[in-house]
């Protein structure tokens, strides 16, 4: 800096995070300074555009924006912005417009850089200012987009009204009118437990009874739904609304394993109003052949982006991916039942990885199963399934999940059986461990019924979750396969770069980054017997039985979460950009913030490692 | 009137990229032929995208024939940003001596002075911040003159060039700054077109010091200002520039 720039640096030292640098630092800074004028009323920042520098107000006053338009904050003298673009994805995330006519003094985001890198009163300062952000950001998010973020339990408001299903019609319509309710449970209460047998609403007591003139005395089991279609308890409103549109019913008991927790209704749902991206999804139930699913398939990319850029988490964006991966699914099966006649014998259809862990992106490729019933004769019967996975999976390869390359799909005959058959797989798998076999059915540890007799994949869960826990050899052996993939750091926090197709030194944020994990984390779940699939709820389950330390478990959690979203951001850009989508990274192309904390994040993964392979005594494999 | 008035009064009748094209072949001095064959923009050009260099001068007094430059101040812009890691200022030594009054005004000693390289000895660096660039002043009677005096001094040859005076924006803004005594009488007061005071209408902040590179930037800072509100960055320089 030039000496008689003096009148500039002083002016900066009295504010912070320039109060507290050091003279050199502040000369550099002011050397790199390019001042510009606003007249008062002018766009300075637009959404979306690159974001390349730092906003110091030398004069004047500027109000910041959200995207929705609302006034999120006014900056005068002495003040910053524009940091959170530099900070994220180096695009403006709050437009600016100048109220008066303003100076404003731009610092380039090498610098920016460097100083965050180098003072960590500065990093502090434009961290703990954009983490309140994040944080308001979060909350509008919520506020505007409770159907994705909320549990169905949030919907429910009283205890699920319920009579035994040997009532008659008068008696069940006094209860229905004393407790207010539109919908009565019938419960079978003849076993241990009451079991849920059926359903009567309103509309069926007009439908079936008044209008037929049935006798009062009638029972009710002649006139009630059977063959229930429920929901978990875990499930998200969206998801909940998807089964109501997908099986036209308006009532749906949410069900905790066995037990009823209570009762939806369609109008609860329309209460939480959405104009969301649901739309897609619901598309896609009304389609009536494979092109018209590979055109809407098109629109995949459209609503992932828009997610990301909603600021939605991970959890969020990767349920909402793999909810619509099984719409897909869901609706081939239905348009290949159509096709090909009613299945012969009960079946399941069973999503496996990433899908079946609600953790699906849109790069991605097809694992799945089918659990025929045990009463399936191969000579008979299997010519239709075949026809059926065939179906299903061409058609998926239409809409852009890809076949898989490991032939883990229904259409191979291994991955086509019955139940038993199953069982003696997972049976065999947990009994008898070996690495290598391990490390191929691997992705069976992930597993989701998605269509059809869905409690055969509830069966296999049940097995999995009763034997895993006591097999140490097989635990062991699941542990050493998660260490078979190390985090790209090296000595003192450096990235280990691998070079990708296109001849760029790169690291691989799935490969070394969230498989890791989900595997450590899938050997945990199971040791501690816990049913769940995705990362986070198996996290929470973990946390349940005092396996790992809350600290740890947070940072696990933190670590997961900041590494997909990266991973994420990173495909919606290339999205955004036109190129296709992949998970190879160049450490350039990261922000400061980003590779500081991924860095920690690895490091978390790295010790997760440790600990895994100490807990399991779980030595590495060689060879694999 | 000679034959090489005669050629020099046709070139000054040239559009300046043209002038420039001539200047160079005609210049001796090296420096100058460099600095138009650096070229000129043409008038066409919109405001936008031309590159400026603030230019000030401090000086001994007002005549270029008696006076001399004490120090030189200089930043490189453009309406998207004043390059301040660009700025440049120089002290020199002035051939004649300091006048009391002026060193209480630039703060510049006598013993600044006797350290001071002569202006000769700094021209290369000068010009390389010049070159290709559109100076901006504010009064241009004292760098235009005391410029073309000092190079006429000490390269036998003196310099032509094309500049922004944001004084003469301010003067045409404000035709009639000074009220009649009529108006005097009624209470308007006189517009001081001083960088200073023309800054103030467009919510420029004050600077505290006084040197030739602090007055380039705000000269710098004004232009950019005076633009915005008054012509737009489409504007070509041909109708600003003298």
């Amino acid at each position: 800096m030039q000496a008689e720039l003096v009148d500039i640096r002083n002016h900066m030292a009295q504010y912070p995070p320039f109060d507290e640098m050091t003279e050199e630092l502040l000369d550099r800074v002011v050397g790199d300074i390019e001042v510009v004028y606003f007249k008062a009323g002018s766009q300075i920042l637009e959404l979306g555009d690159p974001s390349s520098w730092l906003f110091y107000v030398r004069s004047g006053a500027v109000e910041i924006y959200r995207r929705t338009g609302e006034l999120y904050n006014r900056i005068s003298e002495g003040e910053v912005f524009g940091q959170f673009g530099l900070l994220m994805n180096r695009k403006v995330r709050f437009p600016a417009k100048a109220l008066e006519d303003v100076l404003l003094y731009k610092i380039p985001y090498d610098t920016f850089q460097y100083l965050w890198e180098n003072d960590d009163n500065f990093a502090d300062f434009v961290e703990i200012e954009d983490r309140s952000r994040l944080r308001s950001a979060v909350s509008r998010r919520e506020k505007s987009n409770q159907l994705m973020t909320s549990k169905v339990t949030r919907l429910i408001s009283r205890e699920p009204v319920s009579a035994p299903h040997t009532v008659r019609l008068q008696e069940a319509a006094r209860i229905m009118t004393e407790h207010g309710v539109s919908a009565l449970l019938l419960m079978d209460e003849e076993g241990e437990k009451p079991l849920l047998k059926g359903i009567i609403t309103d509309r069926d007591l007009r439908t079936r009874a008044l209008s037929e003139a049935l006798a009062s005395e009638t029972p009710i089991s002649e006139i009630m739904s059977e063959g229930l279609i429920t929901i978990r308890s875990n499930m998200f409103i969206f998801e909940a609304m998807l089964t109501m549109l997908h099986n036209n019913v308006h009532h749906l008991p949410v069900m905790d394993r066995d037990e009823v927790r209570g009762v939806i209704a369609l109008s609860d749902i329309v209460k939480y109003e959405s104009q969301s991206s649901l739309y897609l999804v619901s598309n896609i139930y009304h389609q009536q052949d494979v092109k018209g699913l590979k055109k809407i398939s098109l629109d995949v990319r459209d609503s992932f982006v828009r997610m990301v850029n909603e600021d939605a988490n991970s959890h969020m964006i990767g349920s909402a991916m793999a909810g619509i991966g099984r719409s897909f699914t869901q609706r081939l099966l239905t348009l290949g039942e159509e096709k090909l006649g009613p299945p012969p014998v009960p079946y399941c259809f069973m999503a496996l990885g990433s899908m079946a862990r609600d953790e699906q992106l849109v790069v991605t490729d097809q694992d799945n199963a089918m659990i025929l019933d045990d009463s399936f004769v191969p000579e008979e019967h299997d010519e239709y399934f075949l026809a059926l996975a065939k179906f299903v999976s061409d058609g998926l390869a239409e809409c852009g999940y890809t076949y898989c390359t490991g032939d883990i799909m229904a259409t191979n005959q291994k991955w086509r059986q019955p139940l038993r058959v199953w069982k003696d797989y997972f049976t065999d798998w947990i009994d008898n461990p070996k690495a290598e076999a391990l490390l191929n059915s691997n992705i069976f540890f992930d597993l989701d019924g998605i269509y059809g007799e869905t409690d055969f994949a509830e069966q296999l869960k049940t097995l999995v979750a009763d034997k895993a826990s006591n097999s140490q050899r097989f635990l062991a052996m699941l542990a050493r396969n998660a260490l078979n993939r190390t985090p790209p750091i090296g000595f003192f926090r450096t990235f280990v770069l691998e070079e990708d197709g296109k001849h760029q030194k790169t690291f691989n944020l799935k490969r070394r980054g969230t498989a890791p994990l989900s595997d450590l984390i899938r050997v945990h779940a199971l040791a501690c017997g816990s049913r769940a699939q995705n990362s986070f709820e198996r996290l929470k389950a973990i946390g349940n039985t005092k396996l790992l330390l809350e600290d740890d478990l947070g940072n696990l959690r933190d670590a997961l979460e900041f590494i997909s979203i990266v991973r994420i951001r990173h495909q919606a850009l290339a999205i955004e950009a036109g190129r296709q989508p992949d998970n190879n990274v160049r450490p350039e192309d990261l922000s400061p913030f980003e590779r500081s904390h991924l860095k920690d994040a690895f490091q978390v993964v790295s010790g997760a490692q440790k600990f895994l392979k100490f807990r399991y005594h779980a030595t590495v494999a060689r060879n694999v | 009137m000679s034959s090489e008035e005669q050629a020099g009064n046709s070139v000054t009748r040239l559009p300046w990229p043209d002038q420039f094209e001539a200047l160079a072949e005609q210049s001796k001095s090296p420096i100058l032929r460099a600095f138009y064959e650096s070229g000129c923009v043409s008038p066409e050009t919109p405001m936008s995208e031309v590159p400026f260099v603030a230019l000030d001068f401090e000086t001994t007094g007002l005549d270029a024939s008696q006076h001399s430059i004490v120090s030189i101040g200089l930043v490189p812009f453009t309406l998207d940003g004043i390059q301040l890691g660009k700025a440049r200022h120089w002290i020199v030594r002035p051939k004649l001596p300091l006048h009391q009054t002026s060193i209480t005004i630039h703060g510049i000693t006598h013993s600044d002075i006797d350290q001071a390289p002569d202006m000769k000895d700094i021209l290369k660096d000068l010009f390389a911040s010049l070159n290709g660039r559109i100076p901006v002043v504010h009064y241009r009677n004292i760098e235009r003159s005391f410029f073309d005096a000092a190079l006429r001094w000490r390269l036998g040859e003196g310099i032509r060039f094309p500049l922004i005076d944001t004084m003469a924006i301010e003067a045409h803004l404000h035709p009639d700054r000074n009220p009649s005594r009529w108006q005097r009488l009624l209470g308007k007061k006189p517009v001081s077109i001083r960088l200073a005071d023309s800054r103030l209408r467009y919510g420029l902040p004050h600077y505290a010091a006084h040197n030739a590179l602090i007055d380039a930037v705000a000269t710098a800072e004004l232009l950019q200002a005076q633009v915005l509100h008054h012509f737009s960055r489409k504007t070509r320089i041909g109708d600003l520039w003298l």
